[in-house]
């Protein structure tokens, strides 16, 4: 509005605004956006859905070569009981030839369990290749369907748009076949 | 009103093809404002003011609250104790309505008592009747969607003043509820209306802002803005009046929120709604008593008709007559600060008022005011005759009758013969 | 500006006595006024007190009222930290389930586990009471005219006679505060019900403050957040008022009015 008031040359005080009117103009507009903060943080998460439990998850039905999908936080994760073959694949590639390099050990706690968040890092679909018969990509692990992204058998992305590997979440193993996701 | 000439080019683009920044110039700027508006004139932004703050609170409340009879009641506690600041959101919401009608209610007292509905104002005040119709439907049904005792009991009541209407009111009132009872598509439809019907307040109050900058706003003397020593620019004058009202304003609002939220609430409406089980005592908000109490007030057959459909008659009655009074005043002045008879007349009406609100809070057959004898529902229905006869004989009867003070030739002689504590 | 003020107190004080008449309109028996340490403008809990009133509501009310608003984690708010809620929330068994045979089963509560119901169902309550279903405690010092100090009342309030002439039902305990008198409720607290982990007496009358502050802890668990930053927020818009006003005058002294 001060386009106006030059322009309308009608209003006395405008040229000089003084201190007083500026400190509390400035006084009102950090009032009214420190009142703004409340409604925008009522849209982050609430306490119930940040106290939302962790998952267990019972392994000992899994059989080798097969995976599972479990609920947690909203979001499907991924847990596979990997073939030898399959280990050894995701040991041996050469870190040089990965978008995101991680080591297979840095992503795993037991060599045997993949545990990844089945979200693919690029726009978030659920990739592919879980269940038997899916389609598992050119390396073994799983293929996103919506932009053809190829994640390997430590759930690393190997081709595609996607940016990053797969995330793996938190997580302990409680016995030998027993994991706590969260 | 010359437009203005905008200097900064992209104002000026915009403003060639739509001029909004003229009429923001126009309506909140250089708008010629008489120069001797009291406090009383803040009441209308202060209403405008906590109409914003519901629909924001509101559209944030919606996103956590669940309008289904099984779940309503949960997900109140819910925003209550575990969204981030929700508690505030809700409190500001809940004594935002009892905020909007105190500041909607002194506004009206005003524009009755300054003569505010006369020629040429008769639309500007039915805008603002449509306005209070509007607040009194949206608070009802938001009051329901807590799915409180009290939600659901009132809302079970005053759908049940439909039935009083004859041959078509059982249907009306089945209808109402979308089942044989109140229950859970009579919320659901609630809370859809109750999110439709702020949008249409705020047009609604659109078009009382422009009929208001059509016919000018009236003032404490009522006479006219004759020359341009009348009058000074809406900005900085009055945009400065209405910020400090509105501080004012937000104190008392938020010491309620703060540390009384409930000040205004009734606790049966903390029970989840039972259909088992009526609260011993049902009372409306305390914005609705003085309705409520005209509509008990009828406890008479007349004409052979039964005092259910005449009580709900005449509470209608009471907001209808209304739309007339700008027709029932014959009064030649417009403020009542001219008129020595009325003035006492109206402030007869403000106590009647209080006393109505008094009466609808209270059980019809308890004494009034702890005097035995004196029986509420007596009270309540001599306060309901007043009200009537207020607007249906004292506006006419006085107006002709009396002969008012001399006025001040204009707005701006009255203010520097200090007419303005008169 | 007098004027405006002097609308502004009648307003309130009318507001006031309308909102003293509707609530006094629905209550029996006005219960007597007590000090609790979360009143006036800078009240607050008292943490102590909070847990001696939830060791009171666990061991005596949770055996026929249900909490259903009270989660385990929300025990924060009494002064436990994690490892004392995962121990309290470890005493109870939850149902949870379908597990991988479709069958529900019960284990041992987590933080985020709502504190268990005594009872099924509304009906299976009622059942096992006479037929009378003992109410949720969650928000009872909200939902009752003068909320502490009613429960404080209903709880010391109860008689071994009915007064000469009060022909009593079955099974109905009389209660001088309780709006019909006639509770199903049997008087719930005798002295030492529980044995206090801070070695507080357990006399009835501390047992109830206890545990009246807990329920209305459990009501208004924001209390103490809302007080502190209603503080903050009205010193801001005193200032900002006070500057607004001090703007105000200087811009209309330009003018006669």
């Amino acid at each position: 509005m001060s386009q106006t008031a030059q322009s309308s040359g009608e209003n006395p005080d405008e040229n000089r605004r003084d201190f007083l009117t500026l400190a509390t103009t400035a006084v009102g507009v950090v009032g009214t956006g420190m009142a703004l903060w409340p409604f925008v943080d009522s849209m982050n998460p609430s306490k119930d859905v940040l106290a939302l439990a962790s998952v267990e998850v019972n392994l000992s039905n899994i059989p080798v070569g097969q995976a599972i999908k479990v609920m947690w936080r909203g979001k499907p994760v991924f847990i596979r009981h990997r073939t030898e073959r399959e280990i050894k694949e995701a040991e041996d590639v050469a870190l040089n030839q990965l978008v995101d390099p991680e080591t297979d050990d840095a992503r795993v706690k037991k060599k045997e369990w993949l545990i990844v968040v089945g979200v693919c890092t690029h726009l978030g679909c659920i990739p592919m290749g879980t269940a038997t018969g899916e389609p598992r990509g050119d390396f073994d692990g799983w293929y996103c369907p919506c932009h053809g992204s190829h994640y390997d058998s430590s759930g690393r992305i190997r081709k595609g748009p996607a940016p990053r590997n797969l995330v793996v979440p938190t997580y302990t193993f409680l016995t030998d076949t027993s994991v706590k996701i969260g | 009103m010359s437009a203005p000439v905008w200097n900064n080019k992209v104002v000026k683009w915009v403003d060639d093809r739509l001029p909004v920044f003229s009429m923001l110039h126009h309506s909140a700027y250089e708008y010629p404002t008489p120069k001797n508006l009291s406090y009383m004139w803040n009441f209308g932004s202060l209403a405008g003011l906590v109409l914003v703050t519901m629909i924001l609170t509101g559209i944030f409340l919606v996103m956590n609250y669940t309008p289904h009879a099984d779940m309503a009641f949960d997900s109140v506690e819910r925003i209550m104790r575990d969204v981030n600041y929700g508690w505030l959101i809700r409190y500001l919401h809940m004594n935002g309505a009892s905020m909007f009608f105190i500041a909607v209610y002194i506004h009206i007292f005003r524009g009755l008592y300054y003569g505010s509905y006369k020629a040429p104002r008769e639309v500007l005040w039915w805008i603002g009747i449509l306005i209070l119709l509007a607040m009194m439907a949206t608070a009802f049904m938001g009051y329901v969607l807590p799915w409180g005792q009290m939600s659901f009991w009132g809302a079970t009541v005053i759908t049940n003043l439909f039935s009083a209407f004859p041959v078509i009111g059982d249907p009306l009132v089945t209808w109402l509820w979308g089942g044989f009872s109140v229950g859970n598509p009579t919320l659901n439809r609630f809370f859809s209306l109750h999110y439709l019907l702020p949008f249409v307040i705020l047009g609604l109050v659109v078009l009382h802002v422009w009929a208001l900058h059509t016919v000018r706003s009236n003032n404490p003397t009522g006479v006219e803005i004759k020359t341009p020593q009348d009058s000074i620019p809406f900005h900085p004058y009055y945009t400065i009046k209405d910020l400090f009202g509105m501080g004012v304003f937000l104190i008392i609002y938020l010491y309620f929120v703060f540390f009384a939220p409930n000040f205004f609430g009734e606790p049966d409406n903390y029970i989840m709604a039972n259909p088992l089980s009526t609260p011993a005592h049902i009372v409306p908000e305390w914005y609705f008593l003085p309705f409520y109490a005209i509509l008990r007030s009828i406890d008479f057959e007349f004409l052979g008709m039964p005092a259910k459909l005449l009580g709900v008659l005449a509470m209608f009655a009471a907001i209808i007559v209304l739309f007339v009074i700008p027709w029932l005043d014959t009064s030649k002045v417009r403020s009542s600060r001219f008129r020595p008879v009325y003035k006492w007349f109206f402030v007869v009406l403000i106590i009647d008022c209080f006393v109505l609100g008094y009466c609808g809070a209270k059980a019809p057959s308890d004494p009034f005011m702890g005097l035995h004898g004196l029986q509420v529902i007596t009270v309540g229905q001599l306060a309901t005759l007043y009200y009537f006869l207020h607007f249906l004989v004292v506006m006419p009867v006085v107006g002709k009758m009396e002969r008012p003070k001399p006025l001040p030739a204009s707005i701006s002689e009255s203010v520097l013969k200090g007419g303005a504590n008169a | 500006m007098r004027k405006f003020a002097l609308t502004a107190i009648a307003a309130a004080f009318a507001l006031t006595a309308f909102a003293n008449t509707s609530s006094k309109a629905a209550e029996g028996v006005v219960p007597p006024a007590m000090e609790w340490s979360w009143q006036g403008l800078f009240g607050t809990y008292d943490r102590a007190q909070l847990q001696r009133g939830f060791q009171v509501f666990k061991t005596v009310c949770a055996t026929c009222h249900s909490m259903r608003y009270l989660a385990f984690r929300n025990l924060e708010g009494i002064g436990f930290n994690e490892d004392q809620i995962k121990a309290i929330a470890a005493e109870y068994e939850v149902q949870d389930g379908p597990n991988d045979d479709g069958e529900m089963f019960t284990r041992t509560a987590k933080p985020s586990d709502h504190f268990p119901h005594p009872f099924a169902n509304d009906k299976a309550a009622a059942a096992a009471n006479g037929g009378a279903t003992p109410p949720d405690l969650s928000l009872m010092a909200k939902a009752r005219p003068h909320g502490p100090d009613y429960i404080h009342a209903l709880l010391t309030g109860y008689e071994e006679e009915a007064p000469a002439g009060v022909e009593m039902a079955d099974g109905k305990y009389y209660n001088h505060y309780f709006p019909s008198h006639q509770i199903s409720m049997p008087p719930p607290l005798y002295g030492n019900d529980v044995e206090y982990t801070d070695g507080t007496e357990a006399t009835v009358d501390q047992e109830v403050l206890d545990v009246t502050a807990f329920l209305n802890w459990i009501a208004e668990p924001e209390l103490e957040a809302r007080k502190a930053m209603g503080m903050k927020v009205l010193l801001f818009l005193i200032v900002l008022t006070a500057m607004l006003y001090a703007v105000k005058r200087k811009i209309w002294a330009k003018i006669e009015h």
